[in-house]
C-alpha cells in the first residue's frame, strides 16, 4: 500500500518536468498546468492526498479549493490510497458486447474484490471506468499507461499472475 | 461633446412591447415590464441560479427557458431551442414567448420535477420556507405528485464556519455561493466537488469559511442549504417582521433588514429587491453580532411583495397565480373555499395577529406535550 | 481498393518516425503551404474541400475557420480535440498511435491558416502512451525545423503543446475542453459567445477533431477540389469508421463516404459480416449517442433505397427511421445482444459522465439510469416505458451542451424500435433476468 506522503515535495527530476509543463502556457495562465501536474503528482505518490493537492496549489499559485474541485471532477485521479496496480476496467456497451461482463466477473473472482476495493496484499485495486476508446479490441482494461486488449479469462489469469510476481 | 444616447432595442415579450438598452438580457427586459406594471409580475421567468449581483451566474438551472419566436428584426427566424432568458441578450425586434407558450410552461414543469428529484420535501422543518425560491417555483409551476420512486441523495449537515450551516441535501447546485465567494472575498475555500448528480458544495477537507463576508452565502442561497445558525429554528420567517435599518460600519455599507419578533431582532440580512436579490452585500459583524435595536437606526418597515407569505401571513389566493393542478383538484375533490372574509391590511394588526396566532400554536403544542 | 487519404501509409513499418513518414511524402504539404501559399489560400482550400467536422457534429471545417474573429493584437488559438471518449469510437486513438506525424503536419498547416502561434492537442488522459508518442513526434518535427521559431525560414513561429485530460467524456464538448485546458472543471460554457469569438483564455479559438485536421495535408497536396470530388454530395472525402461489436473483423476502416452500409458491413474489405452463425439485430452507426436502428432499417432506408455511409443517407427519415453518422462509431449487435441491457449500459455512461451543471441533465440522466436498471433487473412496470420517453423528451434540447441530447436519443430510439423487448422484460421478469437472456420475439423471423 502506498503510504500517505509525509514529506510533500516533487523529486528534483519531476520538479524540473513540472517547471517545463508550466512554461508551456502563456504568462499568467499557469493554472492550465493543473491537470498535467496532477498526473505527475499521481505518478510520484500513487494517489492525491490533500497535502499533495495543497502542494500543487502552492506551485501553481492557485487556491487549494481549485485543485480539489478539479481532482474530484476527473475520474483518473485517485483520491484514496490505491494498490500497486490499479486495474481500470472498461464497463461500457461495446466491451460488454465482446463478453466484457463475463471477463469482468472472472477478474473479480480471481482477485476476490469488488470495484473500488484493494486486495489485502495491496497489489491490486479494481476500478470500473467508462469507455477507453478501444472498443474494437474489447474487452479492455488499463493498468497505468498500458492497455490490455482482447481479454479472455485465460488472458486475465496470465496478466494477474505476471503482475503478482 | 454631446452625449450619444445608445440606440434602444425593441422586444416583444408575451405580447408586451418594451424598449431596452443594448446588452440587456431577456430576463431583465421582462423584469422591466413588471417593474413598470406590478400586475405583470407573473410574466417574469423564474430564476433559480441567476442572480444579477453576480455577473457570472445564470444559465444552469434552466428554469427561465423561454421561446424566441423571432430572433430579431433583421433575422426573424425563430431560435430552434428554448433559450435561457437570464443570459440571452435582446436583439432589436426580438419576439419572446414565455407564459403564452405551452411548450415553455411544460418544460418549466419538468424543471421543477428535476430539481425536486434530489430535494427533500422538508419545508415544514426548513428555515428557508416562506422565502424559498424553490418553494415558490414548485408552487407556481410544479405538479402535486412526483413520479420519482428511487432513493434520494442525502448528506450530513455540516458547519462551515461558526455561523453558517451547510445542509447539502437541500442544495440545487446553482453555484451562487461559489460565485459570491469568488466575487466578494479574496480567498475562496468552498467549491463544487465531484460531478453529475454526485456534485456537492464542500470545502473538501474540514475547513471553516472564515472571512468578514462569508455570511452572504446565506442570502444568495435560493433554498435552505446554507442557513444562519444564529436564526436556526428561532421562528418561521412569516411570523417575523422585516424592518429596514442602517448603522455606520467600517467594513460594509451597513444597510440591512432587521427581522423582528416582537421587540427582539431575530436575524439580520442584506436588503433584497423585488426579485430576492441582495442590493448590497453586508459583513458578518452586521449580520451576526448586532442584534439589538439600539445598535441600528431604523428606517421603517421593509416593502414586501404583497404576494409573499411574509406580508400576509399566508398565501393570499387572490394574489397568487394558481397553478392548474390546484384548480382542477379543488374543483373535483374539495368543496368551494370561502374566500370572502375580509383581509386585514393594517401592518400593526397583522403583526399582532401573527404573534397571537403563533403563541396560540405554541400553546397548543405545549398542551399536547404536557398531556 | 477504395481510396485512402489518412491510412494510405499506416502499415508502412516505422511510419511513426519522422524519417519514414518524410520518405512517404510527409511534410511536403507544410512546405507547400508555408512557402507558396497565404493563410487565406489555405482556408480557401479547406472550404473548397467541404470536409466536415469528424468529431460528430459534422459542421463544415472551412466554414468554422471562416468564423474565427481576428481582432488586432489578440492571440488566436487552434485546439485539436483528441478527447475521443464516445463509446464505440476509437479511430483517433488508432490514427495518433500509428501515424502521429500526420496529425502534427495537419496541425502546422491549420495553425498557419488560422494565424495561431501556440496550438494545443488535448488528448484524453487515459491515452498517456499516445501522448508520449505525439510528444516524441513533435520533438522530431522541431529538430527538422518544421516546428518552433521561423519554420522553414518563413518567419512563421508555432509551438505545439500536448495536453492530457483527466478522465471526463464531457471534455469532448469543445467549450468543456477549453475549460479543462484552462485547468478547471470540465463544465461546458453557455453559448454565445462561441469559441470563435471568445475561446481559450477568452481569445478567438478554433477547436477541431483529430481526423478533420489530419485531412489537411492531403487537401493541400491535392487541392480542396480533389477532396470534394471524393465522396457523395455534401459528404465529401473519406471517413474513418470504428467498427466494433458482433462482426467478423472489428477495427478502424477508412471508407469513401457514400459506400453502402451493406457493403461496409458485409464485404471482406471491411467488417466481414456478422460473426458466424448469427444474424444482424441492430446497429448504432455513429457512436453511442446516436439513435439505434433495428435490422430492417440498416441497409435500406424506410423508402427502400440503399442506405449509404454518408451524413445524409444515414439521417434519412429523421429520427423516426434514421440515425446519424456522428463520430463514425459503428457498433453492431447480433441477436444475442439484449437491447434493454445495452440501453441501461449507455444510460449509466451518460449518468456517470454528466458534468452536473444544468438540472435536466444532472437529474434526468440519473433518473433514466435508475428506471432502466429497474426494468433490466425485473422490477419494472409498464408505465416506466412511457416515463422514460417523457424524461428523455424533457432533457433533449433543454441543456447547456449536447450531452443531454446524447443521453436522451439512445433511450428514446431503443424504445421506439424495440418497445416489445422492454415490454417483455417487464412482463417476464424472471426469464429476462437470467444470465444471457434475450428477447427473441419477432427478431427470430427476420
Amino acid at each position: 500500500m502506498t503510504e500517505s506522503p509525509n514529506l510533500v515535495a516533487f523529486t528534483p527530476e519531476r520538479l524540473e518536468k513540472v517547471k517545463e509543463i508550466i512554461a508551456r502556457y502563456p504568462e499568467g495562465r499557469q493554472k492550465s498546468a493543473l491537470l498535467p501536474v496532477l498526473h505527475v503528482a499521481q505518478e510520484q505518490w500513487g494517489w492525491l492526498s490533500s497535502e499533495v493537492m495543497d502542494y500543487v496549489a502552492g506551485i501553481l499559485s492557485i487556491e487549494p479549493v481549485e485543485v480539489y474541485e478539479v481532482a474530484t471532477f476527473y475520474t483518473m485521479y485517485h483520491l484514496d490510497p490505491v494498490g500497486k496496480h490499479v486495474i481500470e476496467y472498461c464497463r461500457t456497451g461495446p466491451c460488454c458486447l465482446m463478453g466484457g461482463e463475463d471477463v469482468y466477473g472472472h477478474l473479480k473472482n480471481k482477485l476476490g474484490i469488488d470495484a473500488g476495493e484493494t486486495t489485502s496484499d495491496g497489489l491490486f485495486t479494481l476500478k470500473e471506468v467508462e469507455c477507453l476508446a478501444a472498443c474494437g479490441w474489447g474487452p479492455v482494461f488499463q493498468i497505468r499507461e498500458q492497455f490490455y486488449m482482447n481479454l479472455t479469462n485465460d488472458k486475465v489469469d496470465q496478466i494477474i499472475e505476471e503482475l503478482s510476481k | 461633446m454631446e452625449e450619444v444616447k445608445p440606440q434602444l432595442l425593441k422586444i416583444t415579450f408575451d405580447g408586451i412591447e418594451v424598449e431596452v438598452e443594448p446588452g440587456t438580457t431577456i430576463m431583465q427586459a421582462a423584469r422591466k415590464i413588471a417593474e413598470a406594471d406590478e400586475s405583470q409580475g407573473h410574466l417574469v421567468p423564474p430564476a433559480m441560479c441567476y442572480y444579477k449581483p453576480l455577473p457570472v451566474s445564470g444559465g444552469k438551472c434552466r428554469a427561465c427557458l423561454v421561446k424566441v419566436s423571432a430572433g430579431s428584426a433583421k433575422d426573424p427566424r425563430p431560435m430552434p431551442k428554448l433559450v435561457p432568458s437570464c443570459i440571452t441578450q435582446v436583439q432589436d425586434g426580438m419576439v419572446v414567448e414565455n407564459t403564452t407558450n405551452q411548450g415553455v410552461l411544460d418544460t418549466r414543469k419538468s424543471i421543477v420535477e428535476f430539481l425536486l428529484i434530489n430535494h427533500p420535501l422538508d419545508c415544514p422543518i426548513c428555515d428557508q420556507a416562506g422565502e424559498c425560491h424553490l418553494q415558490d417555483f414548485a408552487f407556481e409551476h410544479g405538479s402535486a405528485k412526483t413520479r420519482y420512486e428511487e432513493e434520494r441523495r442525502t448528506f450530513d449537515k455540516i458547519d462551515i464556519g461558526p455561523h453558517v450551516q451547510l445542509h447539502m441535501t437541500r442544495c440545487i447546485l446553482c453555484y451562487r455561493c461559489v460565485y459570491t465567494a469568488d466575487q466578494i472575498t479574496d480567498k475562496r475555500v468552498h467549491g463544487v466537488m465531484n460531478r453529475g448528480d454526485a456534485s456537492e458544495i464542500s470545502t473538501y477537507i474540514e475547513k471553516a469559511i472564515d472571512n468578514d463576508f462569508s455570511g452572504n452565502v446565506i442570502d444568495v442561497c435560493p433554498v435552505g442549504a446554507l442557513t444562519d445558525k444564529t436564526f436556526r429554528f428561532k421562528n418561521r420567517v412569516w411570523f417575523t417582521k422585516p424592518e429596514d435599518a442602517h448603522r455606520n460600519c467600517d467594513k460594509c455599507c451597513g444597510k440591512v433588514t432587521l427581522w423582528y419578533r416582537g421587540d427582539e431582532v431575530l436575524r439580520v440580512t442584506a436588503r433584497k429587491n423585488t426579485w430576492g436579490e441582495a442590493t448590497d452585500f453586508i459583513c458578518n459583524t452586521c449580520r451576526f453580532e448586532k442584534k439589538n435595536t439600539s445598535e441600528w437606526v431604523l428606517e421603517g418597515p421593509t416593502k414586501v411583495k404583497r404576494s409573499s407569505v411574509i406580508s400576509a401571513n399566508k398565501y393570499r389566493a387572490d394574489l397568487v397565480k394558481k397553478p392548474d393542478f390546484a384548480l382542477k383538484l379543488a374543483a373535483t375533490q374539495y368543496k368551494k373555499i370561502d374566500d370572502s372574509r375580509p383581509y386585514v391590511t393594517d401592518e400593526e394588526t397583522i403583526r399582532q395577529q401573527s404573534i397571537e396566532n403563533n403563541d396560540k400554536a405554541n400553546h397548543r403544542s405545549l398542551l399536547a406535550k404536557n398531556n | 481498393m477504395a481510396r485512402k487519404i489518412l491510412t494510405e501509409h499506416i502499415n508502412v513499418p516505422g511510419i511513426e518516425t519522422f524519417d519514414v513518414y518524410r520518405k512517404q511524402g510527409g511534410y511536403t504539404a507544410v512546405e507547400k503551404a508555408i512557402k507558396t501559399m497565404t493563410p487565406e489560400e489555405v482556408v480557401e482550400e479547406a472550404k473548397k474541400s467541404g470536409v466536415r467536422g469528424r468529431g460528430g457534429a459534422g459542421f463544415p471545417m472551412g466554414m468554422k475557420w471562416g468564423f474565427l474573429a481576428k481582432p488586432e493584437g489578440v492571440p488566436r488559438y487552434l485546439v485539436c480535440n483528441a478527447d475521443e471518449s464516445e463509446p464505440g469510437t476509437f479511430k483517433d486513438h488508432h490514427l495518433m498511435k500509428c501515424i502521429p506525424h500526420l496529425l502534427i503536419e495537419g496541425m502546422i498547416i491549420s495553425s498557419f491558416a488560422l494565424g495561431a502561434h501556440k496550438s494545443f492537442i488535448y488528448v484524453r488522459g487515459e491515452l498517456m502512451y499516445v501522448i508520449r508518442i505525439l510528444e516524441k513526434a513533435i520533438e522530431e518535427a522541431k529538430a527538422q525545423g518544421f516546428l518552433g521559431k521561423n519554420i522553414l525560414g518563413s518567419g512563421y513561429d508555432l509551438e505545439l503543446v500536448v495536453q492530457p485530460g483527466g478522465g471526463a467524456y464531457i471534455c469532448g464538448e469543445e467549450t468543456a475542453l477549453l475549460e479543462s485546458l484552462e485547468g478547471k472543471r470540465g463544465n461546458p460554457r453557455n453559448k454565445p459567445p462561441f469559441p470563435a469569438v471568445k475561446g481559450l483564455y477568452q481569445s478567438p479559438t478554433v477547436v477541431n477533431n483529430v481526423e478533420s485536421i489530419s485531412n489537411m495535408p492531403w487537401i493541400i497536396n491535392n487541392g480542396g477540389d480533389a477532396y470534394a470530388a471524393i465522396g457523395i454530395g455534401r459528404s465529401t472525402g473519406t471517413k474513418l469508421i470504428s467498427a466494433s461489436g458482433h462482426i467478423q473483423k472489428p477495427g478502424v476502416y477508412e471508407i469513401e463516404l457514400g459506400v453502402s452500409v451493406d457493403e461496409f458491413l458485409n464485404s471482406d474489405e471491411y467488417c466481414g459480416g456478422i460473426r458466424k452463425g448469427h444474424y444482424l439485430k441492430a446497429l448504432v452507426a455513429g457512436g453511442s449517442s446516436v439513435p439505434i436502428l433495428p435490422a430492417h432499417l440498416i441497409t435500406k432506408t424506410a423508402n427502400g433505397e440503399d442506405r449509404l455511409m454518408s451524413y445524409e443517407s444515414l439521417s434519412d427519415g429523421g429520427f423516426a427511421t434514421g440515425t446519424m453518422l456522428g463520430s463514425g462509431g459503428f457498433i453492431v449487435f447480433d441477436e444475442t445482444a439484449c437491447i434493454v441491457r445495452n440501453t441501461w449500459n449507455f444510460s449509466r455512461f451518460y449518468h456517470h459522465e454528466s458534468c452536473g451543471q444544468c438540472s435536466p441533465c444532472r437529474e434526468g440522466t440519473g433518473w433514466m439510469e435508475k428506471v432502466l436498471h429497474r426494468i433490466e433487473h425485473g422490477h419494472g412496470s409498464m408505465h416506466d416505458i412511457d416515463l422514460l420517453v417523457d424524461i428523455s423528451k424533457k432533457i433533449e434540447g433543454n441543456t447547456i451542451c449536447p450531452l443531454g441530447d446524447a443521453a436522451a436519443w439512445p433511450v428514446a430510439s431503443a424504445i421506439r424500435h424495440f418497445r416489445d423487448e422492454f415490454v417483455w422484460h417487464i412482463t417476464h421478469p424472471h426469464e429476462a433476468t437470467q444470465p444471457g437472456a434475450v428477447y427473441m420475439g419477432e427478431m427470430a423471423l427476420v
